[in-house]
């Protein structure tokens, strides 16, 4: 448990649950069990309902995640505008299927139900970075800024050669 | 598109922070639930219930301890007008939350923010700040002896049904947002218990315009059950897509006149939960006594396949409900499973219409909004679209 988390809220007071998880999150990128524990005990509620509270929301990760969590908006102005085959072309790219991460732990694959930013459909979100109106063929070179050093730096040369001539 | 000035004749024009909470604290309560109620001002987030009876009846209840809360959840696909009302015209949803706060004797307001709008926490936050330099939120506000007030930002984490009142006061609370029993309504026993309003943001930023400029000029615009005007998020197939106001009573045709949509062929009314309106329909008005919505609009042109857009539909309630009450729990997977009969052409019609009986059950028989609605598109898109989805068959499968 990071320091300074829990006495930020008053204690056995388990209408805090759900901003502790979140804060819990934030520092580590997923809810790590011995945490679960602590958060638990401090509030006065059994790790159970803690634990039923935290697999609830969709927001919250029971695993760790890789560096980067690329998120794809599957929600309905997305999906008309195709990103069904951007997922496919991202699970391709990536080797791995949506809510897995890759072995390197570079990149966590997630989708949402809804990004909320329909007007610039189809989304992709990286980290803090959103793209839209995204075609499968940027798919590769989006990625490639997200990927390590060495290998991305090649990999740009070669598809700044495609953006070109596609351009 | 999105950086251009908005224009509009109610919730975008012209509003000078501070103004309403000033004209309001210089009435009496009573006068601004009068003026409320003269503007006849009902829930934006699609439900349509009368924000002055509300308000009313929170600022009845007889208890030390009141909240307002602002939904700020926007979880519905296809809407994004609250996130534009929060990152541009934050002085009209905490001017409004300020005011309620003075009209109901709530002296906290908390605004349940979408987990996936967490960016714009921080902005917010020194909004808040600065408003309470200005006085403007904080002790003894505007020099008012003994009207305080301050509000909280509170992060959703991603669940669709927490957009539902109660289930957003459970996931305050801290617990599984599932939606709770009614009565008692939150008006009387909500958050900790304690009498509660629970806005939507667009609603609360009308209040400011309605203080400043009065009940009789809102009434003015929108049509005589739905008055004023209406942010409505437009996506899918067209030229500019993004948020409009346009006045209540606006047809849809005249909407996607204005972003430029060409082959229209359906428009989604009202985000997942809501109807799909064909062709034939589009004179039909925007309105809570016609197709009524929470804002979201999504245009569909010729080239898509309805099946598909009622399958991603599906496919979100079915992911989303939250397993509490029976005919929504398994109403929706047996709903999704009939889309998957159609697309592979292996369904009889006497099952097909037994499945939108399910789906009308479901309506009445669900706990919350989220089962209540989630057959709309169900019903809808086949009813509507029957020629197009039923044709392939041929009716050779059929009775």
């Amino acid at each position: 448990m990071k320091k300074g988390i829990l006495e930020k809220y008053p204690p056995k007071d388990g209408n805090n649950l759900i901003a502790l998880l979140h804060e819990v999150h934030e520092a580590f990128g997923y809810l790590p069990k011995d945490d679960l524990r602590a958060i638990a005990e401090y509030v006065n509620l059994p790790i159970t309902s803690v634990y039923d509270v935290a697999a609830s929301y969709g927001q919250f990760r029971l695993t760790p995640l890789g560096k980067n969590v690329v998120r794809i908006c599957r929600g309905t102005v997305c999906h008309v505008k195709k990103s069904a085959s951007l997922l496919t072309t991202l699970e391709n790219e990536l080797g791995i299927k949506a809510g897995q991460t890759t072995q390197d732990k570079n990149f966590t694959l997630e989708t949402v139900a809804c990004i909320g930013a329909c007007s610039i459909a189809p989304v992709i979100n990286i980290n803090e970075d959103y793209y839209g109106r995204v075609v499968i063929e940027e798919v590769p070179i989006i990625l490639a800024k997200y990927k390590k050093e060495e290998i991305s730096k090649n990999r740009i040369k070669k598809l700044n050669g495609i953006e070109n001539q596609t351009a | 598109m999105e950086t251009d000035k908005r224009k509009g004749v109610v919730l975008f024009s012209e509003y000078n922070r501070g103004e309403g909470i000033k004209k309001a604290i210089a009435q009496s309560r009573e006068d601004i639930l009068f003026e409320i109620r003269e503007s006849k001002l009902k829930g934006r987030g699609g439900a349509g219930f009368p924000t002055a009876t509300k308000w009313m009846m929170v600022a009845a209840a007889n208890s030390e301890e009141k909240y307002i809360i602002c939904n700020a959840d926007e979880g519905e696909p296809g809407t994004f007008k609250d996130r534009v009302l929060l990152l541009e015209y934050p002085q009209l949803v905490f001017d409004g939350m300020v005011i309620a706060g003075y009209v109901i004797g709530a002296k906290k307001g908390i605004i349940y923010l979408r987990g996936e709008y967490e960016y714009m926490k921080k902005s917010l936050e020194d909004y808040l700040e600065t408003m309470e330099k200005d006085n403007l939120l904080g002790k003894d506000i505007l020099g008012k002896k003994g009207l305080n007030f301050e509000i909280e930002i509170r992060m959703g984490s991603g669940a669709y049904v927490c957009g539902e009142e109660t289930a957003l006061i459970e996931s305050l609370e801290g617990n599984r947002g599932e939606a709770r029993n009614r009565p008692p309504f939150p008006v009387t026993t909500g958050y900790l218990g304690k009498p509660t309003t629970v806005n939507n943001v667009e609603t609360l930023a009308s209040i400011p315009h309605i203080v400043d400029k009065g009940g009789v000029w809102f009434k003015k615009h929108g049509t005589d059950k739905s008055t004023g005007s209406k942010l409505f998020s437009v996506s899918g197939d067209c030229e500019k897509p993004g948020v409009y106001e346009l006045p209540w009573g606006s047809k849809i045709s005249e909407l996607l006149d204005l972003v430029g949509a060409k082959n229209t062929k359906a428009v989604q009314v009202g985000g997942a939960s809501g109807n799909c309106i064909p062709k034939s329909q589009f004179q039909r008005t925007l309105a809570y006594e016609d197709a009524a919505t929470g804002g979201s609009i999504m245009i569909f042109n010729e080239s898509r396949n309805m099946l598909h857009v009622l399958k991603n539909f599906m496919e979100f309630f079915v992911e989303e409900s939250c397993g509490q009450c029976t005919p929504c729990r398994i109403g929706n997977v047996k709903l999704l499973e009939g889309v998957k009969m159609i697309e592979k052409k292996e369904f009889t019609f006497a099952y097909i219409n037994q499945l939108k009986d399910l789906g009308r059950t479901m309506q009445v028989a669900s706990k919350c909004g989220l089962g209540q609605s989630s057959p709309n598109s169900f019903i809808s898109i086949l009813e509507n679209f029957k020629e197009e989805i039923f044709n392939g068959n041929g009716g050779h499968n059929g009775k």
